[in-house]
């Protein structure tokens, strides 16, 4: 088996007895206390979790001049400086590369966080795309990145950080001074809920763990419950629900994409949505408390129609819950369909996203 | 009453012709939070080793098996509603059904207590 990297608290992990398994490449805790234990205190509560293993890159520079502004599928420039936008890193064919947060930090340097499975070769393309000796580093190393997720998520880091805190809008963020050093809050997240990502260097990690921990309204939650509890909102996880051979025409997640502006693998969205995309993307409810899993089959009326990409049991709906990809003639709200895996055959109605809509995420 | 248990982690409960079946708390552990349990019908004749069950959990779906030939007289109907039962008590309240016991001689295919509790060492 290929060597597996650690963050900064693999250590407070197993001192707090989580399973541990590999994710993209990292040994990470799947759970601590049990999934849906993890997941409702991050619905009721605040949950921590240790996303260290996620990716960061600095770029420092003329943001139009040195060819950022063509990378993504969203201008960069038109980010005002203390905003973060999502969007796309597209190959060619217009297939995601890879989903990603870009944060404006100043007029001329953004920080751009991606999925820890895909650092390395986001890096590599990102690189390719700018101009000869633009000035971009992977400061992935160096980064400590912990979520503070949940509904008094706020009240915990204004206790302990500060008021400026409390009045981060959704999608901004601020940089503040966290255990004397410099730290970045990013009113963003990945739950639902609302909720905090923070920045901040990776040899404080350990202890801005160990402060949030102290407080009794916080717990570990594990890539276990924010797996779930990013589904029950609808959020595409990259590898399942996303991947080079998946646009974000046929993913449903047109909104993230600017077609007035150039990036590479635009002229390939255009003429998918001129044609229409081959499959699309669907939300789908079961009608018991049956889990669809990843790589099931959807069938319609005796035919196979698509593939399950993310299936859970959703605590919150008390039924299964599930993302696929299905012929466009399945895909209309209200389709009956039939999840299928061997012995296993669950009835399923298309729906729309998100699944769960009680969250605290604008709070 | 005799209690075994199959490698597949299966236990039954033998009294006289009736056996009372369930998944050890050592699998109910390694499922993680149970969110369904797929009971038998009631009627149903099944083989020692057929597949009796299922099962699922945040983490897994899997099969059980049944560690007895017989016939399902009974299921713990509970557990359509609160499948987390199986994770609370997996060897009491989360019993999963009755049979009635087609072959007694069935149990020499299964494990104590003490033979399962050193077979669990062994997966360890």
């Amino acid at each position: 088996m290929e060597d597996l990297k650690a963050t900064p608290l693999r250590e407070h992990h197993e001192g707090l007895k989580a399973l541990m398994a590999p994710f993209g490449g990292w040994l990470m805790p799947i759970q601590y206390a049990g999934i849906i234990a993890e997941h409702k205190w991050c619905r009721e509560k605040a949950a921590l979790f240790d996303i260290c293993h996620m990716g960061e890159f600095l770029f420092q520079g003329d943001i139009v001049a040195d060819g950022l502004d063509d990378v993504f599928t969203f201008s960069v420039q038109n980010i005002p400086v203390g905003r973060s936008r999502y969007g796309f890193l597209l190959n060619e064919r217009g297939g995601v590369i890879d989903d990603l947060i870009v944060f404006r930090l100043a007029q001329d340097q953004v920080m751009i966080v991606v999925n820890a499975a895909t650092i390395d070769n986001d890096f590599a393309v990102i690189r390719s795309r700018l101009k000869e000796g633009a000035n971009l580093t992977d400061i992935s190393q160096r980064t400590g990145k912990l979520d503070l997720q949940g509904p008094l998520s706020r009240e915990v880091l204004v206790e302990l950080f500060g008021p400026e805190i409390g009045s981060i809008p959704f999608f901004k963020f601020i940089k503040t001074t966290i255990l004397g050093v410099e730290a970045l809050v990013s009113r963003t997240g990945y739950t639902g809920e609302l909720g905090y990502e923070i920045f901040i260097p990776a040899h404080k990690a350990v202890e801005l763990w160990e402060q949030l921990l102290k407080d009794p309204r916080v717990a570990p939650a594990g890539l276990g419950a924010r797996d779930l509890l990013r589904l029950e909102v609808g959020y595409s996880l990259y590898g399942n629900d996303l991947d080079e051979n998946t646009t974000p025409v046929a993913a449903g997640l047109r909104n993230f994409v600017n077609l007035d502006k150039e990036f590479v693998g635009k002229n390939a969205l255009v003429e998918e949505q001129q044609r229409g995309p081959e499959r699309v993307k669907v939300a789908f409810k079961v009608t018991s408390r049956r889990s669809p899993r990843h790589h099931y089959e959807i069938w319609r009326e005796g035919a196979a129609v698509g593939t399950v990409t993310s299936g859970a049991f959703s605590p919150m709906l008390g039924c299964g819950i599930g993302l696929g990809f299905v012929t466009p003639d399945a895909s209309a709200l209200g389709t009956k369909l039939s999840i299928r895996h061997e012995r296993v055959e669950m009835e399923a109605e298309v729906v729309e996203l998100p699944f769960y809509t009680g969250g605290s995420l604008r709070a | 009453m005799s209690m075994y248990f199959s490698k597949e982690h299966e236990w039954v409960k033998i009294d006289g012709s009736q056996a009372t079946v369930g998944i050890s708390a050592h699998a109910a552990h390694e499922l993680g939070d149970i969110t369904f349990v797929e009971l038998p019908q009631v009627g149903k004749t099944l083989k020692q080793f057929d597949t009796l069950a299922g099962i699922e959990s945040v983490k897994a779906a899997s099969d059980i098996y049944a560690p007895v030939s017989g016939k399902v007289v009974a299921v713990n109907d509970k557990l359509e509603d609160a499948p987390e039962l199986v994770n609370e008590s997996a060897e009491e309240e989360g019993w999963i059904c009755r049979l009635e016991v087609a072959n007694a001689a069935d149990v020499s295919a299964l494990m104590d207590a003490a033979a399962y509790a050193e077979y669990l060492k062994g997966l360890e």
